[in-house]
């Protein structure tokens, strides 16, 4: 199974990512930048977190804008695995390809820390391997993570299991709505999702929660 | 050139977390009486031409492809 990363310029967690697919799958992911029109043939496609153009004008949206999410979006129209992580979800909300809105923590303040993760729905590409309801822990690290959705779309989310991860046990970090930490698209290959699964991979990590996610959606035995 | 104003604004519903503590903040500044505040931004826009009618079209096409996140927000185009 192949995988690409998405680069774009103030993104910081795309180094993680690509360590952790490489380290998963046994072979580095392609890169591709902003401006490419093209993604080679790959099974999966990770847009990383950070902080792409600044966060200017709201988280994402700029780089929802670039020519490489016409080609994320055309890839995923063809039913090609795309995983957005932190501001990779934000941009996957922004361009469109998953419903909602990524709004400023209640808090007001930039949360990092490890939170409990909720399998809300183990009946995903992304979430096979592990089971229904499990807890799992991940690491946050954001200040916009705070999960919004009109009243319409948010019962077609919960109606139809596209809630992937919940927070769990009282740690929702940013006032999502319904604690709603990750979600997927209708066709079930579009996941966004505001923890860090590639930051809990291996035992230099402190546990491998996140391990599975990749191992389910890279069809790799554990 | 046409002169714009486009003003963003959150949706009626949407919780404000940043309206909220400015809100807070003007409380503990003495201010009596203030009710709800709500946070938007705004932008100047240059555009080149005398058409306003295709300005208008222009700059909503602008807000809703860009400017605004019409999922959360509400936007209104004011042309000088």
């Amino acid at each position: 199974m192949k995988s690409a990363v998405v680069l774009l310029p103030g993104l910081n967690r795309d180094r993680d990512m690509i360590a952790a697919l490489t380290k998963i799958s046994g072979q580095a992911p392609a890169t591709v930048w902003q401006t490419d029109t093209e993604i080679p043939d790959v099974d999966l496609i990770a847009i990383p977190g950070g902080f792409s153009f600044g966060d200017y004008l709201r988280c994402g949206a700029i780089a929802a804008r670039m020519p490489v999410m016409r080609a994320v979006a055309e890839k995923a129209a063809k039913g090609v695995m795309v995983i957005g992580v932190c501001n990779g979800f934000q941009i996957l909300v922004e361009a469109g390809l998953l419903p909602g809105a990524l709004m400023r923590n209640t808090s007001l303040k930039f949360v990092c820390r490890q939170v409990k993760l909720e399998i809300a729905n183990a009946n995903t590409m992304f979430t096979r391997r592990y089971q229904p309801g499990q807890i799992i822990r991940s690491p946050v690290a954001h200040h916009d993570g705070n999960y919004f959705a009109d009243a319409d779309t948010l019962a077609r989310l919960e109606g139809e299991g596209q809630v992937v991860f919940r927070y769990a046990e009282g740690t929702n970090p940013n006032g999502s709505i319904n604690d709603i930490a990750g979600i997927i698209n209708e066709r079930g290959n579009v996941l966004g999702l505001m923890p860090h699964p590639e930051n809990l991979i291996e035992a230099a990590h402190g546990g491998n929660d996140g391990r599975a996610l990749f191992e389910g959606a890279l069809g790799i035995a554990a | 050139m046409i002169k714009a104003r486009i003003t963003v604004t959150l949706k009626n519903g949407v919780l404000d977390p940043q309206g909220k503590a400015i809100e807070h903040a003007l409380s503990g500044l003495g201010f009596d009486g203030v009710g709800a505040v709500r946070q938007g931004k705004v932008f100047d826009v240059e555009l080149s031409g005398t058409d306003k009618g295709k300005a208008e079209t222009d700059l909503k096409a602008m807000c809703d492809k860009l400017l605004a996140n019409t999922v959360i927000e509400n936007y209104a185009v004011e042309i000088a």
